[in-house]
């Protein structure tokens, strides 16, 4: 391969990287300018009105995050709690196979059959109907395999040492993992998560089957109620709404406003994850 | 008396080892139980349907399930309109990300590295629905007057935005697997006086091939399990067709569409429900061929 053929195919390679570089500048560009100017406090703090023809997104906000709330509730203990088995006690048995199984089978599960899954066990066998309860169920199933991985790998970049230390002082396996392993790990458990959670909360497919409400102008009293969220707003407006191309700027704002939350929720995870890096290193 | 407390304390401590243990093997074990039991309500919600009408129906070659006639429960078609947009989709996804991997892992500045990296990973935190959205309002217009068409929701559409979904997974594991091609390969190579770009394509990327391939694999599940950008724009008519530009409907688009307006436990409800352990089996099955190939290779983390 001479010089020139080689100088024209890492300028191809170069091209093709950038061209997608522009493509997702393009996506941020066209949500933020089309979006910015239906943004103001009544678009976010004010109840729709006309079907969300008009008015605010609030309820859809407070929904999103209810649910949002309701998931790290759920999936946070139970994914953090999976990790430490897997990252501290787990041998190379059966059982671990078999876990490691499950959360590879898990993380590859399709969202809206985690929406058919929802809908079948927690709103109809459980009987909670469509509510904040059922949805955030769903989705904490859904986040669970993001925040063993995460969580796990945040285990393990503990050094062995302070393993070795503590339980060569006569601590218990337990004292162990308390007194020197989770102060180490836990913020780097907690943002891996939250990058999983930011993900979910912009999820529309398992929400649509469990909690949410086409047109609820008002705020939920209680996890039994059914909501209106950001997604599935957006969804309704582009596709479902009699006045759908006459209504672009709500459609925008609405998409605007997930598009900051989850970006907002993953750059925050990030920022504090590399504040702590910087902290422990070792 | 001092003895006395020691003993007590150390027993506290015992105990609560014991109980954190079994409470974190609790904690592991909700993975293998919710596996089962998405199995086990799927089949519960679709079971009826093998009675009565039969799982003969779903092998019918239409899906109309609201007529006044005879309802068609055939998932061919929705089938076909998931494998179309899914291969029209890895067509247009995989040669660009694996080239833009190989960029970001053997080519770029590590400084450059270091905005693009995350810059992509952005692209897969964009909510599928905002992405719709986009699609509906700039790809399907821009669709539309490229080819002449009457409408712009077409399979075509749908491919060009589940790769959008598609790029950033498969482009951070091929990153992966292009990095973990040891050192010692490359230098080899190198010093044997093979140009950088003969190394990269003739020692680096066959060295990370299985890698690659299981990125591919894991790609094409989280593209046929794709729901919302799908549904808002491929159009949504179930037929049987092999065009990019004629609208089709997928799998989940129909879950997603119809699931809203059926009564529970209708033979419609019940159909949905095989369309969705359709889906499941096809995505175990994927990501179960993905790990073996990265274990056969050793390329598991």
């Amino acid at each position: 391969m001479n010089n020139t053929a080689e100088k024209l195919i890492l300028f191809a390679l170069r091209l093709i990287t950038y061209a997608i570089v522009l493509v997702i500048g393009y996506i941020l560009f066209d949500i933020i300018r089309n979006g910015a100017p239906a943004l103001n406090w009544q678009f976010i703090s004010g109840f729709p009105r006309r079907s969300g023809a008009a008015g605010g997104i609030f309820p859809a906000i407070v929904g999103t995050l209810s649910l949002v709330v309701g998931t790290i509730a759920v999936s946070l203990p139970l994914g953090i709690g999976g990790a430490i088995y897997l990252a501290e006690y787990a041998e190379q048995d059966k059982f671990n196979t078999l876990i490691r199984l499950a959360i590879v089978t898990l993380a590859g599960v399709p969202s809206i059959v985690f929406g058919l899954f929802g809908l079948g066990i927690f709103v109809l066998f459980c009987g909670f109907g469509p509510s904040i309860l059922a949805g955030s169920l769903t989705l904490a199933c859904m986040v669970l395999p993001t925040i063993i991985v995460a969580s796990e790998e945040s285990l393990r970049a503990v050094p062995k040492g302070f393993r070795d230390a503590s339980l060569a002082l006569g601590a218990t396996k337990w004292e162990m993992i308390r007194t020197n392993i989770l102060p180490y790990s836990m913020s780097g458990m907690i943002t891996g998560s939250i990058l999983g959670i930011g993900r979910a909360a912009g999820e529309t497919a398992p929400i649509l089957l469990t909690v949410a409400a086409f047109f609820l102008p008002r705020l939920p009293h209680s996890i039994f109620d059914q909501v209106m969220a950001l997604p599935y707003h957006l969804y309704i407006l582009a596709t479902q709404h009699p006045e759908a191309d006459r209504i672009r700027h709500m459609q925008y704002g609405t998409a605007l406003v997930l598009l900051l939350l989850v970006l907002g929720l993953s750059l925050g995870a990030i920022l504090i994850r590399t504040h702590f890096r910087k902290k422990f290193r070792w | 008396m001092s003895e006395k407390r020691d003993m007590s304390r150390s027993r506290k401590l015992f105990i609560t080892d014991k109980l954190m243990r079994l409470l974190l093997v609790g904690a592991a074990s909700t993975s293998v139980l919710v596996v089962c039991l998405i199995f086990l309500f799927l089949f519960r919600e679709a079971g009826p349907f093998a009675l009565n009408p039969g799982l003969g129906k779903l092998l019918d070659s239409q899906w109309i399930p609201v007529s006044f006639q005879e309802e068609h429960f055939g998932v061919g078609p929705l089938l076909a309109g998931s494998a179309l947009v899914t291969a029209l989709a890895m067509l247009v996804t995989v040669p660009i990300s694996v080239l833009v991997s190989i960029y970001i892992a053997e080519i770029a500045h590590p400084t450059e590295r270091e905005f693009l990296k995350p810059f992509i990973e952005i692209l897969a935190s964009i909510p599928s629905v905002v992405l719709g959205f986009f699609g509906l309002l700039v790809v399907a217009p821009l669709i539309k007057t490229t080819f002449g068409l009457s409408t712009g929701l077409t399979a075509l559409t749908g491919a060009l935005l589940l790769s959008l979904m598609a790029i950033p997974t498969i482009i951070s594991l091929s990153e992966d697997a292009l990095v973990s091609v040891p050192y010692a390969l490359k230098n080899a190579s190198l010093a044997l006086g093979a140009s950088h770009l003969q190394t990269i394509f003739r020692v680096t990327l066959p060295a990370a091939l299985p890698g690659i391939v299981a990125a591919v694999m894991l790609g094409i599940g989280r593209v046929i399990g794709e729901t919302m950008a799908v549904l808002m724009v491929t159009g949504n008519s179930a037929i049987l067709t092999a065009s990019p530009l004629s609208s089709v409907r997928t799998m989940t688009a129909t879950i997603a569409a119809e699931m809203g307006e059926v009564p529970f436990g209708s033979v419609h409800y019940q159909a949905l429900f095989w369309i969705g352990i359709i889906l499941l089996v096809i995505t175990f099955f994927l990501n179960i061929i993905a790990q073996r190939v990265l274990k056969k290779y050793g390329m598991m983390k």
